[in-house]
């Protein structure tokens, strides 16, 4: 009978029998760790132990195949500021990840707007919307390449309008554009429902007060609901950044990082440095690099948008 | 009542002109898919003009889709299972047992989620690679049997659980594990289905680790096939519009059948793969 009851209000038994952690239950730590233990294991071994790993091979020059893993210190980072492809690498990231950023919240807010009503056919919007974004990646990369493709439907329509359009892939800016256009395209219905659901716990009282008093609907948006969104703003940006710093699939299928390095994201050049010339110290040093954007980004977003007091918890 | 007509009116019109953007392509695929090689190359319909069903037939016999087919089931079974159990029991110690250093590996497991995969996959590549699990199921699916964004989900919906259900079923004499199993599991299941949901879609999905870790048609995941396909049949559009829409299937149907569940979770927790 005490045991029955000590497991069901441990907190009485606290301090009793002289163990320095009365607190916790044996039997309760025991069945933690044996519930633990399994996810622990896989996410110790192939998650936590590769971010400890990366950190030291990104300060060795290991091929990735021999036993010694030669210490060259901060010898692949130095080498990294001397090398022009990645300098153009980080250029066309950083374009890729603006253009990202910008298009994401602008595509996600006013689709949300939209569908922020009582409106018919709404679950419907709602599902198409949402379509590319359960999509592959390599699927959507390869219908995209054949929609701008010369004999493809966009350059067709174009035609048909009379004018002579370009070859989308083989010029640098339009084939970033289109690598662009097709990142929001896969997440359009992802920020939306993001936004939707920020607005739908905004409070409709004030929104309503602010109608009687005669606030227009652009009024509203611009001067209230721009604002009281920003925790879901931020959210969505940093979504972005790191959707973009880790944008590989789509780029390897559109372009495959051409035309001239056009679209050669920091993956990109990641996956050729470790993967096809075995580099593995340069490659994880340029891994290094995306983490450090990502995080640096995130923070300089988090002052920017009044000191991160975001609802993500 | 007009102006208010007016105003739905006004959304439904940039609502669909928005919805016809982001559906184009998937037409453009199906159209492309039934036509005839010359077709592909003169014809800018969005409709089907014609209805060649055996170009899917023919895209299936040129690459072994169905081995990919098969190989991306048993990957995404694997994967799916592995969350469902491993992330449930891990999910269950976070929300009700209380236990030293809970808060630290917890906080360690959200670090870790901030990481990007770049940096861990060179590091986990090798440690596959000295396992020998290169070209094996085993280097497909172990490496992700458990994932931190599910035991999150999970934990979020456990705690929210009334512990008297608990109280009570412990009065009675049920023990934890059984109190996990009759109590928590049954409650959760909408929880469960969220998970398993964006589990498949993450493993039909996946391009990155699939193609670093399998190098033959036997262990080929669909995603790779069809890139390797695309590869090789680059200008048969036809062929590879088929090939495209075949593997996309799966990932719309679990959408449409499960549309509910995911929406709710991505609502509930704000995060995505």
């Amino acid at each position: 009978m005490t045991q029955l009851a000590s497991r069901v209000r441990p907190d009485r038994f606290r301090g009793r029998g002289g163990a320095p952690r009365a607190r916790y239950e044996r039997g309760e730590i025991l069945t933690a760790a044996a519930f633990l233990l399994p996810a622990l294991v896989v996410l110790g071994v192939f998650v936590i132990y590769p971010i400890i790993s990366a950190g030291y091979i990104s300060l060795t020059s290991w091929n990735g195949f021999s036993p010694v893993k030669e210490f060259i210190g901060l010898d692949n980072y130095a080498r990294l500021a001397q090398d022009p492809e990645f300098w153009n690498s980080l250029l066309v990231t950083c374009i890729y990840a603006a253009g990202v950023c910008l298009l994401s919240v602008a595509s996600g807010l006013v689709v949300a707007l939209l569908l922020d009503a009582p409106l018919r056919g709404r679950g419907f919007y709602r599902g198409v919307y949402f379509l590319p974004a359960v999509t592959s990646s390599v699927a959507a990369a390869i219908v995209w390449r054949y929609m701008l493709d010369p004999s493809g439907f966009v350059n067709t329509v174009l035609e048909g309008v009379g004018i002579q359009g370009p070859d989308w892939l083989q010029d640098r800016w339009l084939a970033l554009g289109a690598l662009t256009l097709l990142t929001v395209w896969k997440n359009v219905g992802f920020n939306a429902i993001l936004y939707l659901t920020a607005l739908q716990a905004l409070p409709e009282g004030v929104f309503e007060a602010a109608q009687i008093d005669g606030a227009s609907f652009a009024q509203r948006v611009r001067y209230m609901t721009v604002p009281l969104l920003k925790p879901m703003t931020f959210f969505v940006i940093v979504q972005a950044l790191i959707t973009s710093f880790q944008s590989f699939d789509l780029v390897y299928v559109l372009t495959g990082g051409g035309p001239q390095g056009g679209t050669e994201v920091l993956g990109m050049i990641m996956y050729r440095e470790a993967f096809r010339l075995s580099d593995f110290g340069y490659g994880t040093a340029i891994a290094f690099v995306t983490l450090f954007l990502v995080l640096g980004v995130t923070l300089v977003n988090w002052r920017a948008s009044g000191s991160g007091r975001s609802s993500l918890r | 009542m007009k102006r208010s007509t007016a105003t739905a009116l006004g959304r439904h019109a940039v609502l669909i002109v928005g919805a016809a953007f982001v559906v184009m392509p998937f037409l453009w695929m199906f159209t492309t898919s039934l036509q005839s090689r010359a077709e592909t190359y003169s014809n800018g319909s969005i409709l089907p003009t014609s209805w060649h069903w055996e170009n899917y037939a023919v895209a299936w016999e040129a690459a072994p889709f169905g081995q990919y087919y098969l190989n991306s089931l048993i990957m995404a079974a694997g994967i799916v299972g592995g969350h469902l159990v491993l992330d449930a029991f891990a999910a269950y110690a976070f929300a009700r047992l209380r236990f030293p250093l809970k808060n630290a590996i917890f906080v360690v497991l959200l670090a870790a989620l901030m990481i990007p995969t770049f940096v861990t996959i060179i590091p986990a590549y090798s440690l596959v690679a000295s396992f020998g699990w290169i070209d094996t199921y085993w280097g497909l699916i172990v490496p992700r049997l458990a994932d931190v964004f599910g035991i999150i989900l999970l934990r979020q919906y456990f705690a929210s659980i009334p512990s008297e259900l608990e109280d009570a079923a412990r009065i009675d004499g049920c023990s934890r594990v059984g109190i996990f199993f009759r109590i928590m599991v049954p409650l959760a299941l909408p929880a469960f289905a969220t998970l398993g949901i964006f589990s498949f879609l993450f493993a039909w999905n996946d391009f990155l680790w699939p193609l670093l870790v399998t190098n033959s048609d036997e262990l080929r995941t669909i995603q790779i096939g069809l890139s390797a396909f695309q590869g090789r049949y680059g200008t048969s559009w036809n062929y590879l519009m088929a090939g495209t829409l075949t593997a996309t299937v799966p990932s719309i149907i679990v959408f449409m059948f499960f549309q509910r569940a995911l929406i709710r979770g991505i609502a509930a927790s704000g995060l995505k793969d």
